[in-house]
């Protein structure tokens, strides 16, 4: 601990009473740049799994103008905002950084359900996309009732579904009679899957108990007493974030649940979540729709180029990790979707409603993967007017104590199903805010 | 003395014994409420285990309350500050035992520190600002700690066993559940509370700071350093919360969310009165267990997710029959 670390150690505490701080990557020319704003958290309970992804995101961003001068030239001016994952300092960061940048917004990514929620009219309205990542509303895939708001690579609806197929796998491909229970925040995005897993209970005829946890999740000890000495569920699973991952890891690891009938969301399957367990947590599942580790050129890049120049953003160890991995794809899909737009529109910083455009006509095939120095970092995705999600594979990892390691293939989601659902939830949420679809044949 | 103690010894068992036989009684009604014997008992140690993690965060309030009338709201981030700073002295290759005294001896500078540069000066205002300076120091020490050993999640493993056992197991059937670090965690606030009642009840400095608790004026009168009084219980705050810290650390790792454990206390401290060490554990072991029977049994009535607001709903019942809390101190003003 030195002087320096000290002093600025009291100073960092002294604007933690500031409720909004902000850090930025410069673009090299301001006046062709295109502007990222970023609604991250670097504080509050969440930062443990808030830091790494801010991370992930501005080192991308950062590595695309040190390598390549931006997006085929045109240079990325990043500014960030500290939401502390609470929905009233997301909307002040929203209103802040909406004018702050020198071109119109490419994109938003909050990082947080309640946060997607509360700025889906305000995107909406100021015509500029927002990509919820693995969160938010999953009816928001069917573009044609939400335009402006992104879901891809996957949804919670299309990740109860595969880990229901998994779960279907490893039972021997019948589900009848089993038990299955979910532990969940209690909050908007815990009980985004409850109706796909109620819809399934029926087609696949498990029983399904619900067992939802009081944010930020700290006590579950009777939770787990329910579910290990009374339910006694062939598999558990979990809908958390944060203190609550580790917390139930925990719990149940006290308790002598099994951990590899253990499974969470991707949102419930980073390294914080069963770090604290130690030896407890081996064996703990999770699904997860990209990759983990730094063997990928583009990765590299950002460990030569920034790490090895001490301008990283956070600590080298961190780099690989999955929460930090999730920033990248955060950012390589939002920057793949200006590269799309830029082929169309030209190759200067685009508006809103041109990068939308990107998103619509986004399709990353494994090949392009392996262009951007990510070959098998996620599946391939190709976006719509009508399709917002675009695949929406998944695949379950477990920790081996040290890492997480694949588990399982890519499963891909029953969008069959799960299809007409968004675009029935949709037309309800269309009908209740008088929006009128979009008619996608005229915008092809 | 023994007619004192005679109602706790009655009460406390006819008391679980009795909500045992009620919920018997509804379930042998309603096929809805499971019940045995054995999975209520499990349920009712369970709780009350882990209410004596909730006492361990009481005790570092009552104790500053006792002795200057301070509610003092930072007590949570000194948990974590000191749970960090434990954490972040091992991470340098230290024992863990070293680490532990290491950081006994920060949380006394801490306390030092606290005492010339926030109270001195505020001596002989009223506790309302009192109280406000200590949501200062809450804020400043919980981004400190954080800027000095960092956001992430971390281990703290002083190698305290985590396995489950069973204990009855030919009583009841499947036994009943234990954890080992629930009930390792009970004896050291166990002898917490022991070390601190001699502390209190057989040392100088213990009965100056009941002095000191009783009244500033006549304690200052016949020669106690009221300074002195204040820097002394915020270090004996700051080493309970570095107890606390290294209990709760070593169950759900260190994070920010450690300071928010406080508000585990509330209720307990509502409870149990905000000036009596017993207070804080017979509260904890209330609320600890009353939360668990209620998130278990009830849960099918009333919904789940009810542990929380039921420890505050449990606190206020108490409060409807003895206001000053079971311990408290009863204040009589005369007008």
């Amino acid at each position: 601990m030195t002087l320096k670390r000290l002093l600025i150690g009291s100073a960092a505490a002294a604007l933690l009473a500031v409720p909004v701080t902000a850090t930025s990557v410069q673009a090299q020319d301001e006046d062709n740049a295109q502007y990222f704003p970023g609604l991250q958290y670097r504080s509050g309970p969440y930062a443990p799994s808030g830091i790494p992804f801010a991370n992930g995101y501005a080192d991308y961003l950062e590595m695309l103008n040190q390598r390549d001068g931006g997006i085929n030239g045109v240079s990325i001016y990043y500014e960030e905002c500290d939401t502390a994952y609470n929905n009233d300092r997301g909307v002040e960061c929203y209103e802040r950084l909406k004018d702050a940048g020198p071109s119109e917004p490419a994109a938003w990514s909050p990082l947080s359900t309640g946060i997607t929620y509360a700025l889906i009219p305000r995107a909406t309205q100021d015509r500029v996309p927002l990509l919820s990542m693995g969160y938010g509303r999953a009816d928001a895939s069917d573009g044609r009732v939400f335009p402006w708001i992104f879901t891809a690579p996957a949804t919670y609806w299309a990740g109860a579904d595969a880990l229901i197929q998994y779960i279907q796998e490893e039972e021997g491909g019948d589900l009848q009679g089993k038990k299955i229970a979910l532990v969940y925040h209690d909050s908007a995005y815990g009980r985004e899957p409850i109706a796909t897993l109620e819809r399934l209970a029926e087609e696949e005829g498990y029983e399904l108990s619900l067992y939802p946890v009081a944010p930020p999740g700290l006590e579950q000890k009777a939770t787990w007493l329910q579910i290990a000495r009374q339910l006694r569920p062939d598999w558990t699973l979990m809908w958390g974030w944060g203190v609550m991952n580790s917390t139930a890891v925990q719990e149940a690891a006290a308790i002598g649940y099994p951990m590899d009938r253990f499974i969470g969301i991707w949102w419930s399957g980073t390294e914080p979540d069963v770090r604290p367990a130690g030896n407890a947590g081996t064996g703990y599942k999770a699904l997860n729709f990209h990759a983990t580790g730094t063997d990928f050129p583009a990765i590299n890049d950002i460990l030569t180029l920034l790490y090895d120049e001490d301008e990283g953003y956070g600590e080298r160890e961190g780099v690989g990790e999955v929460n930090y991995n999730r920033g990248v794809l955060n950012a390589a899909l939002t920057t793949e979707a200006v590269r799309t737009a830029q082929a169309e529109f030209g190759e200067r910083p685009l508006t809103g409603e041109e990068v939308r455009w990107g998103f619509e006509n986004l399709h990353i095939t494994d090949e392009r993967w392996e262009e951007m120095g990510l070959a098998g970092f996620a599946r391939e995705i190709q976006l719509s007017c009508e399709d917002h999600e675009g695949g929406g594979s998944a695949y379950v990892q477990q920790w081996n104590g040290e890492a997480w390691e694949p588990a399982s293939d890519w499963i891909q989601p029953r969008n069959d199903e799960l299809r007409p659902a968004y675009e029935s939830s949709a037309a309800q949420y269309a009908e209740e805010q008088g929006i009128e679809l979009r008619d996608c044949s005229e915008e092809m | 003395m023994p007619m004192r103690i005679l109602p706790w010894l009655i009460i406390p068992p006819a008391a679980i014994i009795g909500l045992g036989l009620l919920l018997q009684g509804i379930s042998a009604i309603d096929s809805q409420l499971y019940f045995t014997w054995g999975y209520f008992l499990e349920v009712l140690i369970a709780g009350t285990l882990q209410g004596v993690m909730y006492s361990l965060v009481a005790l570092g309030f009552v104790l500053i309350f006792k002795a200057s009338s301070i509610f003092n709201f930072a007590q949570g981030s000194m948990v974590l500050f000191a749970a960090l700073t434990m954490v972040g002295l091992m991470g340098w290759g230290l024992h863990w035992t070293l680490a532990f005294l290491a950081t006994a001896g920060v949380m006394v500078l801490l306390a030092m520190a606290i005492e010339r540069a926030v109270l001195r000066p505020l001596v002989n205002q009223p506790h309302i600002i009192l109280f406000m300076a200590t949501i200062g120091i809450f804020y400043f020490l919980d981004g400190f700690g954080q800027t000095l050993w960092g956001s992430d999640v971390k281990q703290l493993d002083i190698g305290i066993p985590r396995t489950p056992i069973f204990i009855f197991e030919e009583t009841f059937e499947g036994g009943i559940l234990v954890n080992q670090f629930d009930v390792i965690a009970a004896l050291v606030g166990g002898a917490l509370v022991a070390i601190l009642a001699i502390f209190f009840q057989k040392t100088r400095i213990g009965r100056a700071l009941r002095a000191v608790a009783d009244d500033h004026q006549a304690a200052l009168s016949v020669g106690i350093p009221l300074k002195t009084i204040w820097a002394i219980v915020w270090s004996v705050a700051g080493i309970v919360a570095l107890v606390t810290g290294v209990m709760w650390g070593s169950k759900m790792g260190v994070q920010f969310t450690l300071a928010l454990i406080a508000l585990k206390a509330l209720p307990v401290l509502i409870l149990g009165g905000l000036t009596s060490i017993p207070g804080a554990i017979v509260g904890g072991l209330i609320i600890g267990a009353g939360e668990q029977i209620a998130e278990v049994f009830l849960s099918t009535y009333i919904g789940s997710a009810i542990q929380d607001w039921f420890a505050y709903v449990l606190a206020m019942l108490f409060l409807l029959i003895r206001p000053q809390g079971l311990f408290g101190e009863k204040i009589i003003e005369r007008v």
